[in-house]
């Protein structure tokens, strides 16, 4: 049925093609469709990005939309190798979604230099609208600086004021431990301690030994996927949230809580800028979404929101500059327009890249609060846009006139 | 209360404790690799996806059935020994009379297949895994919280290496399985059924590996790539201690346990190359392993 309304559209497409000149773009989605990340974007980002252009075509049938799909396996050269054959053989104009600022940054500079579209959804390194920014890319979803300052900030202000940080030993675990860092100490708290742990670490109960002993009141999780799910783990074991002692999740997704189960997860602080189970307008399309990803019992990340999103605001671009040949006249096009989508409500694209909008603090949910599957978090403050993301003159952009 | 290099002695301690904690499931893992090798000769690399296999059968079963963790403590690796059996009746067996190469082959993609399969149904975040009531909580030692779970554990995994050691080394059952290695020609003479000894073989072997599964889902993460990531480590346990040595993988297992679980202390950076630098330095000066037979 699916595949037969999708040639429907394509035909309706193809036919309105004959009757006027037509612009048409290829979107490439570049993701982690096989590994450590593949819950959080993958798949259910190319479900996300087909909805987009269904929607989009459906108002607009003067534009023609293709859409291919690729594994970067999370190395860099993959994903680049992926990049430059995408954009000069198979002609993609905009790559989207792929998770892993490694990946991530290596594209953005593969994009500038051919003059084509990055969209970033799924990576979370503030240095892609910083020092690395340029003219192609947009950072869309959320970032390092993002989750530090929502966070960091308000478990400080709720008397979280000394911290004790568990990193990963990597690009992205040193960028989220000194943006956290950084936003904790200029609100008044401290941090004691530290401890650079190899990514993919099995067992971190040594570690949490250290972080008891150093007393602080609050472990800074700076890692993510599978790190993060054993060091709560653990720290539930060895009684370091009986003890006193909170964990800050700073990169934290539903698929992990799901991971970890409510039981353990429980009270576990967390920003995201978007929830699946926030209002009516999500719920209707989480539900589509799991009929297009044919995975009825999974859920939707702020990810593949932010694929949604961006494409449907790239697509508007596109429409009005009837090509979407020249990237940088497109990224000028969507800087310039404000955006408007179902799901991120409105918002901006600033002159490094940056997308803002709301962000919001969650805690997650005891199991007695819990009524349906999928129902993990409740809401503990919105965070405004303007507050949201890294002021724009601090980041180092050479985008950004002084 | 006195120091050493620095740390105070109490928390020395409670690394050390952690240490022989991890060393248990590197002893647990590794005797299983030893034991396929050392009576089948052949490298199993679905080892790693083997112990996945049974975090994920002892979930099912608690999702499914109903059964809880200490039904699934027996029926998991029975069950994953199983498969482990077809496996080695339907492909293994064709591979004895090759090269080590082509069994280390067909393990490592039969490990592959494993893992997409189940990353393919579950996705790769993960699954929860609740605790046994009867096992949480834990006492104080005096110099760190020791959780009940960790101290069940040790114990565990002490037992079953010891038990599996003494099997093979002190018993007229090993000691048929020894000579069945070294000559099943002449052992299938004596009206022993070698096929099927090996068969049985592997498929222990398995259970092991299962058996270290269920241990390991209620405190990490259930998730198709838990054994890719650990699988690795126990095969360089395994060359330090000696292919194919039992004591070796035992004594070895917790050992590097201990060594790891300083350096998390002291370089918590080199924490998992350390385990790689010893194995350099073992193997340069003693090729065959601390416990090899060949040396």
């Amino acid at each position: 049925m699916k595949r037969l309304l999708a040639t429907a559209v394509l035909a309706v497409v193809l036919a309105a093609g004959t009757a006027q000149a037509q612009t048409s773009v290829k979107i490439g989605v570049l993701s982690d469709m096989s590994s450590l990340y593949s819950d959080i974007a993958g798949p259910g980002s190319v479900a996300a990005a087909k909805m987009a252009i269904a929607d989009f075509t459906a108002k607009n049938p003067g534009i023609k939309v293709e859409l291919i799909s690729g594994d970067h396996q999370n190395k860099a050269d993959i994903g680049s190798q992926l990049a430059n054959q995408w954009y000069d053989v198979d002609k993609v104009d905009l790559i989207i979604d792929t998770p892993n600022s490694g990946v991530a940054l290596a594209v953005s500079q593969i994009t500038s230099t051919k003059n084509k579209l990055f969209i970033v959804s799924g990576a979370a390194a503030s240095d892609l609208t910083g020092p690395k920014c340029n003219a192609n890319t947009i950072h869309w979803t959320y970032d390092t600086w993002m989750l530090a300052n929502g966070t960091g900030k308000a478990l400080v202000k709720t008397g979280g004021d000394t911290w004790f940080f568990l990193t990963a030993d990597y690009a992205f675990g040193h960028a989220l431990e000194r943006d956290t860092a950084a936003a904790v100490e200029k609100n008044g708290g401290k941090v004691l301690g530290k401890v650079r742990h190899p990514l993919n670490t099995n067992d971190f109960s040594s570690f949490l030994l250290q972080a008891q002993t150093s007393k602080a009141k609050v472990i800074g999780l700076a890692n993510a996927g599978g790190d993060t799910i054993n060091a709560i783990k653990a720290g539930a074991e060895f009684g370091i949230v009986k003890g006193g002692q909170k964990f800050a999740g700073l990169l934290v997704f539903a698929s992990d809580v799901n991971a970890l189960g409510l039981q353990t997860a429980q009270g576990l602080t967390l920003t995201e800028t978007w929830y699946w189970d926030a209002n009516e307008t999500n719920r209707a399309w989480t539900k589509r979404w799991q009929a297009e990803r044919g995975a009825a019992g999974k859920f939707p990340t702020m990810v593949q929101a932010g694929v949604y999103s961006g494409i449907t605001h790239y697509l508007k671009a596109v429409t009005a500059l009837k090509s979407g040949a020249d990237g940088k006249a497109v990224v000028a096009k969507m800087k310039d327009t404000p955006t408007d989508d179902p799901l991120f409500g409105k918002g901006t694209v600033r002159a490094d890249g940056r997308k803002i909008h709301d962000a919001y603090l969650f805690e997650v949910k005891a199991p007695s609060e819990s009524k349906y599957p999928g129902d993990f978090y409740k809401l503990r403050a919105t965070i405004p846009a303007a507050e949201a993301f890294r002021p724009l003159k601090e980041g180092g952009c050479s985008l950004v006139g002084s | 209360m006195f120091e050493i290099f620095g740390i105070p002695s109490q928390a020395l301690f409670g690394q050390l404790l952690i240490g022989l904690i991890n060393g248990s499931f590197y002893a647990l893992l590794s005797l299983g690799l030893a034991v396929i090798f050392g009576m089948l000769n052949i490298i199993n690399f679905t080892h790693g996806a083997q112990y996945m296999m049974g975090a994920f059968t002892a979930y099912l079963l608690l999702q499914h059935t109903g059964l809880g963790y200490w039904p699934a403590l027996i029926v998991a690796p029975i069950l994953v020994g199983i498969t482990g059996m077809i496996v080695e009746r339907t492909m293994l067996k064709w591979l004895y009379k090759l090269d080590h190469l082509y069994g280390l082959l067909l393990t490592f993609g039969l490990a592959l297949i494993i893992e997409g399969v189940v990353r393919n149904y579950y996705g790769s975040a993960g699954l929860p895994y609740t605790m046994p009531e009867s096992l949480q909580g834990g006492r104080n030692l005096g110099f760190m919280f020791l959780p009940n779970y960790r101290a069940w554990v040790i114990v565990a995994s002490l037992t079953i290496c010891l038990g599996t050691w003494f099997v093979i080394e002190r018993t007229r059952l090993g000691a048929n399985l020894r000579a069945a290695t070294e000559n099943p020609t002449l052992v299938r003479a004596f009206g022993i059924n070698v096929p099927r000894m090996i068969t049985l073989t592997y498929g222990f072997g398995i259970a092991l590996a299962a058996f270290a599964g269920v241990m390991a889902a209620p405190i990490y993460n259930v998730s198709p790539q838990m054994g890719a990531e650990l699988i690795i480590v126990v095969f360089a346990v395994v060359v330090i201690g000696g292919m194919g040595s039992i004591l070796g993988a035992i004594v070895t297992g917790f050992g590097l346990g201990v060594i790891e679980g300083l350096t998390k202390v002291f370089f918590p950076e080199a924490s998992n190359t350390v385990i790689f630098v010893i194995m350099a330095i073992v193997l340069l000066v003693r090729p065959a392993g601390l416990f090899g037979r060949r040396a």
